[in-house]
């Protein structure tokens, strides 16, 4: 950082701004056209394959619209309530190691032990405690898959943070309060978003893996299953289709919030992402 | 306002027999700082200089009371250093800028007058005449991260100077700056200086910058550090540019090198250890 002031003029125009965007965009956009077409001409006719034409999956989306779409309300519900129960409980654990010593060296070999049981094995074990047909029990997999990275993100952003900024507060005879509320707590949320943004991916599988292992039949992991149980796969993937657009929905929504939360971090680290 | 030097009036610094050491790992100790005595007038423009690793950040921060003495005390404007600092008497500048990227310039120099209280119209009034005094008026809504380098230390020199402190501490503020630049702001230093009446405390590697801006530079020695000689600089005031090209002022740097000389053995061998000691002993 030793360059010459910035003048305030050299802004690019609005027009310019989503010229930009557009061919930014342009590429993977007709890359992903091009797929669907190279797809459709290689699965489309008669006879049995491995996957279905993108039109038979249209077309599934069609015929079957009550089924997916009461579904896809489901496990929308269980994968936002999984991420809002795993996120809650990350920050208040995160606060918690955080703020004493003493909860770092217990909770986190916890949290990092708890990390490594692979989910599909407890999967069951979760779905009995909480309620097979409880949405409940399909939450709990997800927050347990989400909680994670939001502990070892919050930490880390509350605990990471410059000395001489903790110099610079001292100087000026700031309460520990105030040392929160301006500096770590600012500081800690570029790295909870971030956390955010990989648990949003991470709820729709607690989601549907905890789907797959019981529990009522409008949510789209068990039409997955059903649907493939009767060869109708064409089901199937508009099923897998629909939930990956539920993901990369509610990923834009918090790519959305961090932009206002935080913009002074979206400013300075540019606009990727 | 500078040089109020009556007998009996109360120094505005006055550091006593002061001691400070580092336990080491696996036992043993690093001392810092041994058996300093200084006393500092108010207006005084003192600067620290000495080899790396001769205690001079530290004996800044037990000033300040960011590192408590292991012996001795430290009186600020007849208090103690702690009392002092929870006075707000201070105002502090570190080696890099300490901004933070959440807050707007103004935001950042609007901070301690947060803390210490201070609401509406006359914290507005105080950071815009902050921000004038180091010529950033027009920058006031820019973010840390569209500054230039000496540009973010000209703030974070207008936040140190926010609520008038009587004591404003600089830990090597301009030893991560190009030279010209450096040269700028010891320039600027000494018109916010001459204008508010503060008392400095700076801490330098670099012995022009020290004999230009200072009334005397106190010259430090290493392992344990202490003081070995304490110059005064006689140059009149107010000093510019052409200051730094006469024969005193070639004198004066002269002399400060030969103080630092004398006292300075062969190359330092420790010089990380204590650094990271401190750093470590220094986090609150």
């Amino acid at each position: 950082m030793s360059a010459p002031a910035v003048s305030a003029g050299a802004r690019p125009s609005a027009a310019e701004r989503v010229g930009a965007r557009l061919v930014r965009i342009l590429p993977p956009l007709l890359v992903f056209v091009a797929i669907l077409v190279i797809w459709e001409l290689l699965t489309a006719g008669p006879g049995r394959r491995v996957i279905p034409a993108p039109s038979a999956i249209a077309a599934a989306v069609g015929t079957d619209q009550a089924l997916l779409w009461r579904s896809a309300q489901a496990t929308l519900v269980e994968a936002l309530g999984g991420l809002a129960i795993g996120t809650f409980a990350g920050v208040a654990i995160g606060f918690a190691t955080a703020r004493w010593a003493t909860a770092r060296d217990v909770l986190l070999p916890i949290a990092i032990g708890a990390s490594t049981i692979p989910l599909i094995a407890i999967a069951p074990i979760v779905n009995n405690w909480f309620g097979v047909l409880n949405p409940l029990s399909k939450m709990m997999m997800a927050a347990l898959l989400v909680f994670f990275p939001i502990v070892i993100n919050v930490t880390r952003g509350l605990v990471q943070v410059q000395p001489a900024a903790l110099e610079l507060m001292r100087s000026v005879a700031a309460s520990p309060t105030e040392v929160l509320v301006k500096v770590r707590i600012p500081n800690m949320l570029p790295f909870f978003f971030t956390a955010l943004k990989v648990a949003t991916t991470l709820a729709f599988i607690g989601a549907i893996v905890g789907e797959y292992f019981g529990g009522t039949s409008d949510v789209l992991g068990r039409v997955v299953l059903q649907s493939m149980s009767n060869g109708k796969f064409a089901v199937a993937w508009a099923a897998i289709l629909i939930g990956a657009i539920g993901a990369m929905l509610t990923y834009v929504v918090v790519v959305l919030v961090e932009r206002v939360a935080i913009p002074w971090y979206t400013a300075l680290r540019g606009d990727e992402a | 306002m500078s040089g109020s030097v009556a007998a009996g009036a109360v120094p505005a610094v006055r550091v006593s027999g002061v001691r400070k050491a580092f336990p080491v790992k696996g036992g043993g100790e690093t001392v810092a700082l041994e058996e300093i005595d200084l006393t500092i007038e108010r207006g005084e423009f003192i600067s620290l200089i000495g080899p790396s690793g001769c205690g001079k950040s530290t004996l800044l921060r037990v000033v300040g009371d960011l590192v408590a003495p292991s012996a001795g005390s430290v009186e600020v404007n007849g208090k103690p250093a702690a009392r002092a600092r929870l006075d707000r008497d201070y105002g502090m500048v570190f080696q890099a800028p300490v901004l933070f990227d959440w807050r707007s310039v103004e935001a950042n120099v609007r901070l301690p007058l947060e803390i210490q209280g201070v609401g509406g119209s006359e914290r507005d009034a105080r950071v815009r005449e902050m921000l004038e005094l180091v010529e950033l008026g027009g920058f006031a809504k820019h973010y840390p991260h569209q500054l230039s380098g000496g540009m973010q230390q000209r703030v974070a020199i207008a936040r140190a100077l926010a609520f008038q402190p009587a004591l404003l501490l600089m830990d090597e503020p301009f030893g991560a700056l190009d030279e010209m630049t450096r040269e700028r702001l010891n320039a600027e230093v000494l018109r916010v200086w001459a204008r508010t009446g503060t008392t400095v405390i700076f801490v330098t590697h670099s012995i022009p910058e020290a004999v230009f801006l200072s009334t005397r530079v106190v010259v430090m020695s290493a392992r344990p550090g202490r003081i070995s000689d304490v110059i005064p600089i006689d140059l009149p005031q107010p000093r510019d540019e052409e200051t730094r090209e006469t024969d005193r002022y070639y004198e004066l740097v002269t002399e400060v090198r030969e103080a630092l000389r004398a006292h300075h053995g062969p190359a330092a061998g420790s010089v990380a250890s204590l650094e990271r000691a401190r750093a470590e002993g220094g986090i609150g």
